[in-house]
């Protein structure tokens, strides 16, 4: 196995070799070893204060800087929505040792609410550990001293200045304006993440979420370099957030204070728009709110109180509220006789105080229990008599009916630029076949004809249509936002209401012909809302309308004194002015109101006034 | 003289007591960082204290066996490893992914382990035939026998290991006398090879290695993040470091793999640049000593295993420090006594005990 070496070993001359080999490999290793201390000196003497800097810090953190949001003004240029400085307790968890320890040392200075900590638990796992998470908002100059007293042993604690949404006019203008609140966690899921890193509001409803995208502008970004506690010690770069646009409304403070004087204490909705532009003028819907409470996390209590209120009053009835439109559909029903030349304005039935289809025993019943007698479509108008519209939708059918209205925007959304409108109803043979599984009876007919039975309007149909009605067919969709402000140039962009698909023409003599039907509805002898033309100096083009808010029975006495409030019918008005030259459209419905032309039109009235006549009372903030 | 006479006592049980000394300071400064590196776990120290006394035990042992019988059984020992590797290479095949351990059963067993020792023993043992300086084709065939256990450890894959067996021989080639040029010859044959093994034989993984090691920053939450760090926790250590069990970045858990790989961090972060300048004074007495008893060998075979075994532990330990401090790129290579872990520590103390066995068994014809 072994091989026989075939030269000679010389062991003194190997062991020499071998001695310098292990010399050099030696010298090498120190040396190298050498390069390893110089390496380590560099590292920790040379560099050692740079290495520090990076240890203690050990991040560089790019911290977001919210941007301004935008200012919300009326079409004066009266503050709607603005940011006010307010104080706020906030903690920042990675300073923090003992969470529960620091809550409860905060909770014996300051008043925290269950809810305040709850919130505060859902962000701390939401939230990056080095970022501060608000606990308490609002704080009073008290309070904020009380802690300020006691930071040193609250480690981790901060009071901090944001600026926090603030609404002047309150309740006045809370369904258009509407509100920001705390972002939610579905929110968070819908937005930009990064764009918002440093926003705790959003837009909940109403033009403050309608127009969030404009308000909220664009989030800035710092680079800063923190030590170890996260303590900021200087700025590396700044990028400047762009702040959001204000908004100028077509809304009229003046209009909308007005409506809600007008109201009172009465539960309904208004809607006025201007139908030479389509702006939005006032949309109320009462009672209203303060907005201010949900700005920083209404509480639990105060949230379940205004749920279970029977006002409603968080429920915008002049968006979504689907009210029966009544008479106030019968200009539309008329218009739609005449463009179709099923009738012609001289055309007359005589009105028993009740209508009968042909191998039918039902009687439908006029308002007027001994009848209107001979009757034409101008006093059908102006004394509202159904008999006439009863038989004018039976002549006309619920094709052709439903057909026109929905061309009018009956069923139809506005496209307003708030987000969350009803489409209201207009039935036709399809949709009951669609939605009920049943064949459209001919009774329905003529319900439908006087606005009852399935049709279902919102204040702001109604509004809208009467524009439409006002401009000859060219409808236009309603806009709240008059004008984007760019607040760093101040240039305003006007938002340009979008025309629906004008309604076709057939002579404008019988749009003329309604129009005076409608005028003389105010100005007439016998006029249903005749008694608001007292003193007015304009003219106006309206009707009255009253919905029934239960169903009576055949031949039943309907008794309103006996009927619980609640009951009661729901009074409507709609209409505009000046009747030659429009500059408003205003719908009205005061819930359990009663009659349309004695409770509806006064407060159509006083919105007219305002606007028309600049009749401004001083504005005072709330 | 009580010393002489201690001395006397260590010789006779075949243990050298410098090196002895040297090894000890060595695996206790290891087991005090240790307990600050792996988060103050008592548990920890214990175990490795334990891995400590078992590789001692292996060195004593070792150290019994007179360098005369470890000649004999290289060329065993190289042919056992050899077929071992091959079968870790089949299994591996069948099985799935890398595999670098046979299980025997009882406990798994790293055959690349034994190599560490076996390859340099072989080449020994068989340059050690002929005279020296060893002719051409001697030479040539030397480097194919330790070739083909590197190129089976690279393919395992197990870069770290195979680099450091494949200097082990290359040592034992050097300690041989093999003439200058040839080594420059070989060096700059390296620039090609490392081509062919860029392109054929690394996997993607390593590539990327050698890529962040090039430049940390271009994968900082990656694997670049492992030199960031580590260079971030030796440079804040400073002259005097941040004290015992108070670095930051191992105990805020920025450094990775603290208590293996990346220990030394840990020390030169908690004792800073005077203490880091004891340890490599400390590895350098124990590297010197070893040349010293390779030089002081009575026979080729242990000088040139001697010295390879002595400059393959140098190897590891400048790699390892080179890699933590951002000089060498990361290899998965521990710090010798230091860095906690298992098999390859056994290895380490083995090659000491060869070492210890070669300076204590001393023919007295000799001299």
């Amino acid at each position: 196995m072994r091989r026989k070496p075939h030269l000679l070993k010389d062991p003194i001359q190997e062991r020499h070799l071998f001695r310098t080999r292990a010399i050099v490999a030696g010298v090498v290793a120190v040396l190298l070893l050498l390069l390893l201390a110089m390496r380590m000196a560099f590292l920790q003497v040379t560099s050692h204060s740079h290495f520090t800097t990076l240890s203690h810090n050990n991040r560089v953190s790019i911290q977001p800087i919210a941007p301004i949001r935008g200012l919300i003004f009326d079409r004066n240029g009266v503050v709607l929505a603005e940011n006010l400085p307010a104080f706020s307790l906030e903690i920042v968890p990675e300073r923090v040792d003992d969470m529960d320890a620091t809550l409860a040392a905060v909770s014996t200075l300051i008043e925290v609410s269950q809810d305040d900590r709850d919130r505060f638990r859902e962000e701390l796992k939401r939230r990056r550990r080095f970022e501060e998470i608000p606990l308490r908002f609002r704080l009073t100059d008290e309070e904020v001293a009380a802690v300020a007293v006691n930071r040193h042993r609250l480690p981790g604690v901060e009071i901090k200045s944001r600026l926090a949404r603030h609404y002047p006019m309150g309740p006045l203008t809370s369904h258009v304006v509407g509100y920001v609140g705390r972002i939610s966690e579905d929110e968070l899921n819908a937005i930009d993440a990064s764009n918002y890193s440093a926003t705790n509001h959003i837009g909940k409803v109403g033009v403050e979420r309608s127009y969030e995208e404009v308000l909220h502008g664009t989030v800035g970004y710092q680079q800063v370099e923190t030590n170890a506690r996260g303590r900021i010690l200087r700025v590396l770069e700044r990028t400047l957030p762009t702040p959001g646009k204000n908004l100028w409304l077509n809304i009229d403070v003046h209009a909308q204070r007005a409506a809600a004087e007008a109201f009172g204490e009465e539960r309904g909705a208004l809607v006025a728009v201007d139908p030479r532009d389509g702006g939005v003028v006032a949309l109320v819907s009462m009672p209203g709110f303060d907005p201010n409470a949900f700005v920083n996390g209404i509480s639990t209590k105060e949230y379940r109180a205004l749920m279970n209120d029977p006002d409603q009053p968080l429920f915008n009835r002049a968006l979504r509220g689907r009210y029966p439109p009544g008479s106030t559909t019968k200009p539309f029903v008329g218009l739609a006789g005449l463009e179709s030349g099923t009738i012609r304005p001289e055309d007359r039935i005589f009105c028993p105080g009740w209508y009968q289809l042909k191998g039918d025993d039902h009687r439908y019943r006029d308002w007027k229990k001994h009848g209107h007698g001979w009757t034409d479509l101008n006093k059908g108008v102006v004394e509202s008599c159904d008999v006439f519209f009863y038989d004018l939708a039976h002549k006309l059918g619920i094709d052709a009916l439903s057909d026109y209205l929905m061309r009018f925007g009956f069923g139809e959304v506005t496209g307003i630029d708030i987000i969350g409108e009803s489409r209201g109803l207009m039935p036709s043979r399809e949709w009951k076949r669609r939605a009920l599984q049943q064949a459209w009876y001919p009774g329905e007919t003529l319900i439908a004809g006087i606005g009852q039975g399935f049709v279902l309007a919102t204040p702001l149909q109604l509004a809208a249509n009467t524009a439409t009605l006002a401009s000859h067919g060219r409808g236009l969709e309603p806009r709240v936002v008059r004008e984007i402000e760019d607040p760093l140039e101040s240039v305003r962009t006007p938002v340009v209401a979008t025309a629906r698909e004008p309604l076709p023409v057939h002579s404008e003599e019988n749009w003329q012909h309604i129009i005076d039907a409608m005028i003389e509805v105010v100005h007439g002898v016998r006029g249903t809302a005749r008694r608001i033309a007292a003193g007015i100096t304009y003219q106006v083009a309206g009707k009255t309308g009253t919905a029934q808010v239960v169903g009576i029975a055949q031949d039943a006495k309907y008794v309103e004194e006996e009927l619980e409030k609640r009951l009661r019918d729901h009074a409507l008005f709609l209409g505009f002015a000046p009747a030659d030259r429009p500059q408003l459209a205003v719908s009205v419905i005061v819930e359990n109101g009663g009659s349309g032309g004695a409770v509806a039109s006064p407060v159509a009235r006083r919105v007219m006034d305002a606007y028309i006549l600049g009749n401004r009372e001083a504005i005072t903030h709330e | 003289m009580s010393e002489s006479s201690h001395r006397g006592l260590l010789r006779h049980i075949h243990l050298d007591l410098p090196l002895l000394v040297g090894l000890l300071l060595l695996a206790g400064a290891g087991l005090v960082v240790l307990y600050s590196a792996g988060g103050e776990e008592i548990d920890l120290v214990w175990r490795q204290v334990m891995r400590l006394g078992i590789a001692f035990a292996v060195m004593a042992v070792v150290a019994q066996i007179p360098p005369d019988t470890l000649r004999r059984w290289s060329p065993w020992l190289f042919s056992a490893g050899l077929a071992m590797l091959v079968a870790v290479l089949v299994i591996g095949e069948m099985g799935k992914g890398a595999q670098r351990w046979l299980d025997l059963g009882l406990f798994r067993f790293q055959p690349s382990e034994l190599m560490k020792v076996a390859v340099p023993m072989m080449l020994a043992w068989y340059l050690a035939d002929s005279p020296l300086p060893p002719p051409a084709k001697r030479t040539v065939i030397a480097g194919v026998l330790f070739l083909v256990p590197v190129l089976l450890i690279a393919k395992q894959p197990d870069l770290g290991t195979s680099l450091l067996i494949g200097t082990a021989g290359a040592f034992v080639l050097l300690f041989a006398g093999l003439r200058w040029r040839v080594v420059l010859f070989g060096a700059l044959t390296l620039i090609p090879a490392a081509f062919a093994l860029w392109h054929y034989g690394m996997h993607p993984y390593q590539r990327n290695r050698v890529l962040t090691f090039l430049n940390p920053e271009r994968d900082p939450l990656g694997a670049g993040y492992h030199i960031i760090q580590s260079k971030i926790a030796i440079g804040s250590g400073g002259m005097y470091g941040k004290g015992w069990l108070n670095g930051t970045q191992s105990h805020l858990e920025f450094l990775p793999e603290r208590h293996t790989d990346f220990i030394f961090a840990v020390f030169g972060e908690e004792f800073g640049f005077s203490a880091v300048l004891l340890l490599l004074a400390l590895y350098a007495y124990v590297v010197l000593r070893c040349l010293y008893i390779a030089v002081q060998a009575q026979d080729t075979f242990s000088r040139l295993l001697a010295g390879s075994l002595t400059m393959t532990f140098f190897v590891y330990l400048f790699v390892n420090i080179g890699m933590v401090s951002g000089l060498l790129p990361v290899v998965g290579l521990p710090l010798p006594l230091i860095s906690y872990g298992g098999s390859s520590m056994v290895t380490v103390m083995a090659a000491f005990g060869i070492l210890m066995s070669v300076h204590t068994h001393r023919k007295l014809i000799y001299s």
